[in-house]
């Protein structure tokens, strides 16, 4: 059993920067990632702003010195970059040294590919290489053969925009058992016609620059990213003498139960999360001291999980912002890149600023944090709210 | 630490698992490439409002795990974990067909809410109102396995009480045939009884929904205790005799004591030499049992694998029809649960009467 | 009108999956929402198709259509105004 869940190494890649450093620098500098969509023929290009990526897939497989007989669909590709990136910042250079695991978190798996060749499968041979990547499994297989992970304890999640947050909870019990020493926990998703065409019919997809926690905001952008974290336990931490940039704390996983995509509107899941999360870590609200929020921009979601921030915290909640404004929404990575921001700002003590915010939300009088803030930080709390009422909040801590 | 104790099952398969007076009494033989599961009589488990959405996978889910609750004689659970591998296929391959043909326009919501991998848990959640944990797995013939890995984590260390788990998976048309072309799937039809002889490349598939109430505390509908669970992403088939015996070890066994080995053989020629393996190595003169053959391959095949463990611990029963080879144990207290697909996403579970 | 109405109907109940309904359990006042048929947002959005695909009129708000929306005849009484196929 190990009582304090260390977080040794981080790793991203996003619509504002390709690594860890990149993307501090986009986040301190209000640099955002959005932008008209380039990678995917579709017909909503104009009605639509996304976060991509600027590494083609051929860029990202010589990343990788992959050779082209590669069956990686962009989920996996993006998925080893920021999971390698997080290994190696963890200082670990024998992967099997520490009984050590992966969890990885994705809701398109390797749809990208699917939809590209869904009836030239038929016919082509030269394409079939990627059936078999489809299940969302198989991108989790991929980069723990990237990292060296075998004969372990790997597995996928999928709870739609939840996942990655789940992925951690996971790892961190995972740990916390005794089950692992070791766990490279996170999520990664690809840009996909698929999702774009699925939020396009929930009348979702803002055509401009997302606004979070804004009155008049329009909706969401889709994004696509990958981040990990290396968990690791106490004993590893001790015997290696390692570096920790922050410790899981708490972390707290409800459902909604109220309808298949949307939130209660008084965000009862979003309530339980948190308090579960609160509890876990033995903390009071007061301990809080930034929200990194789920913050999609939709109707919807900042109005559920604003009054389900004020339930938990009242009126004079701790400073919190979303930085969905910068990346768009990335799905089942959203919780990996937003843990990866929530110990940038616990490292640098700066709480990012909520972007694109000009109008007050006339149902309750909390504001996010408008403009980058020096706070000495300790605590910061980050939520992952997803379809299927599934809604997570995971606490990160300087100290044990 | 805790027990980790099978309450009930419930389960929507190609056999008859519906109800426990008929499970498995005569066992359906198949001759085909695809076994789609029997459908039971839907509406009276879900409300038409809530059914009209569904698609196969979802409404076998929903079965599964009420008829699980009932039997536990719960309404409630403090937790839902589900593994599925594929997800919602059906409206997965409903909504991209439908981007595809009619180049993205006049697309409707349904099929692409209805895909989410966690559409089943969230249903069920739904269903009976369940505001706890909910997670969803979706790792390759691992999925089912880290459901149940899960919550016995929260068994044993006492996180929660009741636990309603299950695999599930739906066939669908096109990515049939997709596994066809690549010969995952057989090309031609076998016999369920001679699936295992067949050497060719490629399993029969198929579909279903597991699920299980398990819980740390012990009442008189309870089948088995789960005592032990291991997966492993990747392992050589030179290994495999090796991790199972490390396995055992762990849980203090030697491969005599085994009474039962249930096994995830699917007659696909490149892959059962892991099953093989064992059958013909350490565990030749252990029972030994199939199902794969009468329900079909799928990722969360493995959850009727565990269903009909936890039902002979019970009964005391096995269907002679899944019998590999001829041996009859003097008793059935402990079994061993091995599976994989294709290589890969390999596990052990171990199960003792209770 | 009428005929509009007949066919809002059978469209309503073969596009929303109402498989236990006919078009003589739907009034042309009822509520289609709320108490009424009971159907959700979701449902709402799935209207919102069909008044693109079959009228070709485009709501870009989800929230134009609470009004549309609310019984049958609302429906139809729109339609006939906007229509442009």
């Amino acid at each position: 059993m190990s009582k304090g869940i260390a977080i040794t190494g981080m790793g991203i890649i996003s619509a504002i920067g390709n690594n860890v450093a990149e993307n501090y620098h986009a986040l301190i500098n209000e640099r955002i990632g959005i932008s008209r969509v380039s990678k995917i023929d579709t017909i909503h290009e104009n009605d639509i702003m996304v976060g991509e990526i600027a590494y083609t897939n051929q860029e990202l497989e010589s990343l990788l010195n992959l050779t082209p007989e590669n069956n990686y669909s962009r989920t996996a590709f993006l998925g080893a970059i920021a999971a390698k990136e997080a290994v190696k910042h963890a200082g670990i250079t024998d992967i099997s040294a520490y009984k050590t695991g992966l969890i990885s978190a994705t809701s398109v798996g390797g749809m990208d590919m699917t939809e590209k060749y869904y009836y030239q499968y038929l016919e082509d041979e030269n394409v079939q290489k990627y059936i078999a990547g489809h299940n969302a499994g198989d991108s989790t297989q991929k980069i723990a053969q990237q990292l060296g992970i075998e004969e372990s304890l790997v597995t996928t999640i999928s709870t739609a925009c939840s996942s990655a947050a789940n992925a951690i909870m996971l790892g961190a019990r995972l740990i916390k058992a005794g089950k692992l020493d070791r766990v490279v926990v996170g999520g990664t998703d690809c840009m996909s016609k698929f999702t774009i065409n699925g939020f396009k019919t929930l009348m979702i997809l803002s055509d401009t620059y997302n606004a979070p926690f804004d009155d008049n905001r329009k909706g969401l952008n889709l994004g696509e990213a990958a981040a990990y974290l290396v968990l690791e336990s106490d004993h590893v931490v001790k015997a290696e003498n390692k570096t920790v940039l922050a410790y899981v704390k708490g972390y707290g996983n409800a459902n909604d139960a109220f309808h298949q995509t949307a939130s209660s509107e008084n965000g009862d899941g979003a309530t339980l999360a948190m308090e579960k999360a609160l509890e876990i870590a033995n903390y009071k609200p007061e301990d809080i001291d930034y929200i990194n929020a789920h913050g999609t921009a939709t109707g919807n979601n900042d109005l559920s999980e604003g009054r389900a921030i004020i339930r938990v915290f009242g009126e004079k909640a701790p400073e919190f912002s979303s930085t969905k404004a910068y990346t768009g929404h990335t799905l089942a990575a959203a919780g990996g890149i937003e843990a990866v921001y929530a110990i940038l700002a616990l490292q640098n003590n700066v709480i990012f600023p909520n972007l694109n915010f000009k109008t007050q939300m006339q149902e309750f009088s909390i504001t996010p944090q408008l403009k980058l803030k020096e706070k000495a930080l300790k605590t910061v709390m980050s939520n992952s709210f997803g379809f299927g009422g599934n809604c997570s909040t995971v606490i990160f801590s300087k100290k044990e | 630490m805790e027990k980790v104790y099978i309450n009930s099952f419930g389960s929507v398969s190609a056999q008859n698992t519906e109800y426990d007076s008929s499970f498995l009494k005569d066992i359906i033989s198949y001759n085909d490439t695809t076994i789609p599961a029997i459908n039971p009589i839907y509406k009276d488990f879900i409300p038409p409002a809530a059914a009209r959405r569904m698609a196969k996978g979802v409404k076998m889910g929903i079965v599964a795990s009420k008829l699980a609750l009932q039997k536990a004689n719960l309404n409630n659970v403090d937790a839902i974990i589900t593994g599925t591998g594929m997800g919602c296929l059906h409206d997965s391959e409903k909504f991209l067909s439908a981007i595809i043909d009619n180049d993205e326009q006049y697309l409707t919501p349904t099929p692409f809410i209805q895909s989410t991998h966690n559409t089943v848990g969230g249903q069920i959640a739904l269903e009976i109102q369940c505001k706890g944990y909910n997670f969803t797995y979706v790792h390759g013939s691992n999925s089912f396995e880290s459901a149940l890995l899960d919550a016995k984590l929260q068994l044993e260390l006492n996180e929660a009480k009741n636990i309603l788990i299950g695999g599930v998976d739906e066939l669908a048309k096109h990515t049939v045939l997709l596994n066809k072309t690549i010969n995952h799937i057989k090309k031609e039809p076998v016999e369920s009884a001679e699936l295992l002889e067949t050497n060719t490349k490629g399993a029969i598939f198929g579909e279903g929904a597991n699920f299980f109430v398990v819980s740390n505390e012990k009442q008189d509908s309870t089948l088995a205790v789960v005592d032990g669970l291991e997966i492993y992403n990747t392992l050589e088939v030179d290994s495999i005799t090796d991790k199972a015996r490390e396995f055992l070890k762990e849980h203090n066994l030697n491969v005599s004591e085994i009474d039962t080995l249930i096994l995830g053989n699917n007659g696909d020629e490149e892959f059962d030499i892991y099953y093989n393996t064992l059958t013909s190595g350490d565990f030749k003169n252990t029972q030994q049992m199939v199902y794969k053959p009468w329900i079909g391959e799928c990722y969360t095949a493995s959850s009727f694998g565990l269903l009909l463990a936890a039902n002979i611990l019970k009964t005391k029963t096995v269907p002679e029809t899944f019998q590999l080879n001829a041996i009859i144990p003097s008793q059935y207290k402990t079994i061993l649960l091995y599976n994989q697909y294709r290589g890969e996403n390999h596990s052990f579970t171990l199960l003792r009467q209770c | 009108m009428e005929a509009l109405k007949q066919e809002l109907k059978e469209n309503i109940i073969e596009q929303l999956n109402l498989e236990d309904m006919t078009i003589t359990d739907i009034g042309d006042d009822d509520m289609l929402f709320g108490d009424g048929l009971g159907l959700d947002s979701i449902d709402a959005l799935e209207l919102i198709v069909m008044l693109d695909k079959n009228y070709g009129i485009k709501l870009t708000d989800p929230k134009e259509g609470k009004h549309i929306f609310e019984s049958v005849k609302t429906m139809a009484t729109y339609i006939t105004e906007h229509r442009s196929k």
